[in-house]
């Protein structure tokens, strides 16, 4: 059954192999500066390692969008966002699985009565618009300076040729790890809180139960490379298989610049390490983003007058008309599986306001009188609350986030036998697991109470206003949330 | 990787070679043409000789750089520029070794006034056939010289143009001639003024090429 589930996730990362191949090693192919086999093996090994290796960072943000805990949902979801494409592929209007799974997740959770988390959903919007044009910028610049350097050394038409072919592999095997780290999240990110793979110890390397579902998404982004690229790369006809092998080069290298800056984590930790503002981790458009690098290129080749602006109204087009589409259709397909095939399409979320959330939330300078007037009452979801919470109390929304954040009830039960066996001891401290284990047999129904204990237990758990560092707690924190949910002890306990 | 390497450094030199051959049989050529019109026919036939070796040689070179280019998929975009360059290079060569072994076969009478300017027209050709070889050689390594290289080359092919029709015209003028003996001094002026328009016409494919090749 997970499988089946599953499929539509498959179908989705071999469409993206399919399509988006072009934008990597189409020129390199069509130019026939290098064989269709050697382009495709290498683009598939390197969609592959970059899904596994950085995948998680841009995958981050969607879990962050909605993270659609039951699996039928996130069938639905993806299945959705792959029928969006294939509709406006058909009917020639441009798309990208990007702005259709954003779409899908936003019919998710409101669908589920779940919170947009508007910050999120800004930071991807806004990394739409700007992804485009960061790659015009960057091959603006590369173009300039490119063409004033050929102009000044002496390269044998034969060597230029050569280091062109040895250019083009090389981006194309950057181009494919920056894909795969990138728009692996398109592909499974909305597997991620339903993700039926365990952890794989291969003996040389350990991959993580996430690394195992974007291996396996990977795989089928490699299927559509080998198997349908060449038709795509052959039909469709790009923009970018005008140009000159060089300037396709240029194009393509901006382009897998842009996926990579907006799905390396390691940038990210630089750029915060060096005090400056990091780059937001989100899956962006390939095909918009080489779109820049071409029109980035015409520029600097041509003049302003180069730009399409047709195209441009396309592509904005694109930003509104995909997602929106992507959405109406999961959130009726949501209602299909639900009442007709029976699925539970998502896991609710109930909220209740306790006396001990009313106490944690006076230590954080929130109260109302009007909270105790809601003790005690099951809120089915974090919509119906916030609306009660809105016309009851006078909070202002950003205390009514943090009355919905502290009330949601969960049920954690610590054991600490299964501390070592679900927990990684090199990803945690001494101290933290020590910690963990002390509270052995205890249910925790909030998480923050969880969180609470540990923290005033082993200082490993403390917050210390670095960025990196408490990102990297909450993501423990998070990883503990999962494992020691009490249905997921249940199912370990049970033979 | 580093067979790919060598192979492009082989194929380049060849290139290279065939250049020089064309610029070698130039010289010859012109040497040829001197002997000839002092009367040394000896060491005139040598000349002979030695260009028709060397027009085979160039051939030799140039099926090889074109067969290499096809085996090894080298250059997808520009081969088939590169191909037409190195045909219509050869051709001028051809041009060339055909002029020189008419020259030695029909033994044309240069009359002793009309020598100097024999000797002009042969060397507004020869420049016109090393400037083209120049345009041709900065084709492959150094486009911005390539402009400079063409305009010189249609300056010397216009010279030739002038040289060869104030001959024409000087020849027909004449009475110690006979119709024929003009008509062979004339088609021996138009092979070498033939000479100088292919050498322009390479010069033209390449300034089409170059535009092609800016990235």
């Amino acid at each position: 059954m997970t499988w089946i589930f599953l499929s539509s996730g498959f179908l989705l990362g071999w469409s993206l192999g399919a399509n988006n191949a072009g934008n990597i090693f189409g020129p390199a192919v069509g130019t026939r500066m290098v064989k269709f086999r050697t382009a495709a093996l290498i683009a598939s090994i390197f969609v592959i390692l970059g899904a596994v290796i950085s995948g998680a960072g841009a995958a981050h943000t969607y879990g962050k969008l909605g993270a659609i805990n039951a699996i039928a949902g996130s069938f639905t979801a993806a299945l959705s966002a792959a029928l969006t494409v294939f509709w406006m592929t058909k009917f020639g209007l441009p798309v990208s699985t990007t702005q259709a799974i954003v779409g899908a997740i936003i019919g998710w959770d409101i669908f589920s009565g779940n919170l947009i988390d508007t910050t999120t959903l800004s930071k991807i919007l806004s990394t739409w618009v700007a992804s485009p044009i960061i790659s015009g910028i960057i091959s603006f610049v590369f173009y300039i300076a490119l063409r004033h350097y050929l102009g000044r050394v002496k390269i044998h038409i034969l060597e230029m040729d050569l280091y062109t072919r040895i250019g083009l592999i090389l981006v194309a095997a950057f181009g494919a790890y920056s894909l795969g780290a990138n728009n692996i999240a398109n592909v499974m990110g909305v597997f991620i809180s339903s993700n039926p793979f365990r952890s794989l110890d291969l003996g040389i390397f350990k991959l993580k139960d996430i690394q195992v579902l974007f291996l396996a998404g990977g795989v089928f982004i490699a299927i559509g490379i080998f198997t349908y690229s060449y038709r795509v790369i052959k039909t469709v006809g790009n923009d970018i298989f005008k140009l000159s092998p060089i300037a396709a080069l240029i194009a393509l290298l901006s382009e897998s610049i842009v996926l990579f800056i907006f799905a390396s984590q390691r940038l990210e930790r630089l750029l915060i390490s060096l005090g400056l503002p990091p780059i937001p981790l989100v899956p962006v458009s390939s095909s918009q983003a080489v779109v820049g690098g071409v029109i980035g290129v015409a520029i600097a080749k041509k003049g302003w007058k180069m730009i399409n602006y047709r195209l441009l109204i396309k592509i904005v087009m694109g930003w509104i008309f995909t997602p929106v589409s992507a959405g109406v259709l999961t959130f009726f397909s949501l209602f299909v599986m639900q009442n007709v095939f029976t699925q539970p399409v998502y896991y609710p979320k109930p909220h209740v306001i306790s006396d001990e959330v009313i106490e944690k939330l006076s230590t954080l300078g929130i109260n109302d009188p009007q909270l105790t007037t809601l003790e005690h009452k099951v809120f089915k979801s974090p919509v119906a609350l916030k609306n009660v919470l809105k016309e009851k109390t006078g909070l202002s929304s950003k205390q009514i986030l943090k009355v919905i954040e502290l009330s949601e009830v969960d049920s954690l039960l610590i054991d600490s036998t299964l501390v070592d066996k679900l927990l990684d001891p090199y990803m945690f401290t001494h101290c933290q697991l020590k910690s963990l284990k002390k509270l052995h047999g205890q249910l925790f129904v909030y998480k923050w109470q969880l969180k609470d204990r540990l923290q005033k237990m082993c200082k490993d758990w403390q917050y210390i206003g670095d960025k990196l560092h408490d990102r990297d707690i909450n993501e423990k924190l998070d990883i503990i949330f999962k494992k020691f949910r009490i249905s997921e002890i249940r199912k370990l306990r049970s033979p | 990787m580093f067979t790919i390497f060598k192979k492009t450094r082989e194929l380049e030199a060849e290139i290279s070679k065939f250049l020089d051959t064309i610029i070698e049989a130039s010289i010859h050529f012109k040497e040829g043409m001197k002997y000839y019109l002092q009367g040394n026919i000896g060491p005139f036939e040598e000349k002979v000789r030695i260009i028709d070796k060397l027009e085979s040689q160039a051939d030799d070179l140039r099926r090889s750089v074109e067969e290499n280019l096809y085996l090894n998929m080298l250059l997808p975009e520009a081969r088939g520029d590169v191909l037409a360059l190195l045909e219509n290079s050869d051709d001028v060569l051809n041009a060339v070794e055909e002029t020189i072994i008419e020259c030695s076969v029909e033994k044309p009478e240069c009359k002793e006034e009309l020598k100097q300017e024999m000797m002009q027209l042969v060397e507004a050709v020869v420049d016109a056939v090393d400037e083209m070889v120049s345009t041709v050689r900065d084709y492959f390594t150094n486009l911005s010289d390539v402009p400079n290289h063409i305009t010189k080359l249609k300056v010397h092919e216009h010279e030739t143009d002038e040289i060869g029709e104030r001959m024409r015209r000087k020849i027909f003028r004449r009475d110690d001639l006979d119709l024929c003996q003009k008509m062979q001094l004339r088609d021996f002026v138009l092979r070498l003024e033939k000479i100088a328009d292919l050498a322009e016409d390479v010069g033209d494919r390449v300034d089409i090429y170059r535009i092609k090749r800016l990235v």
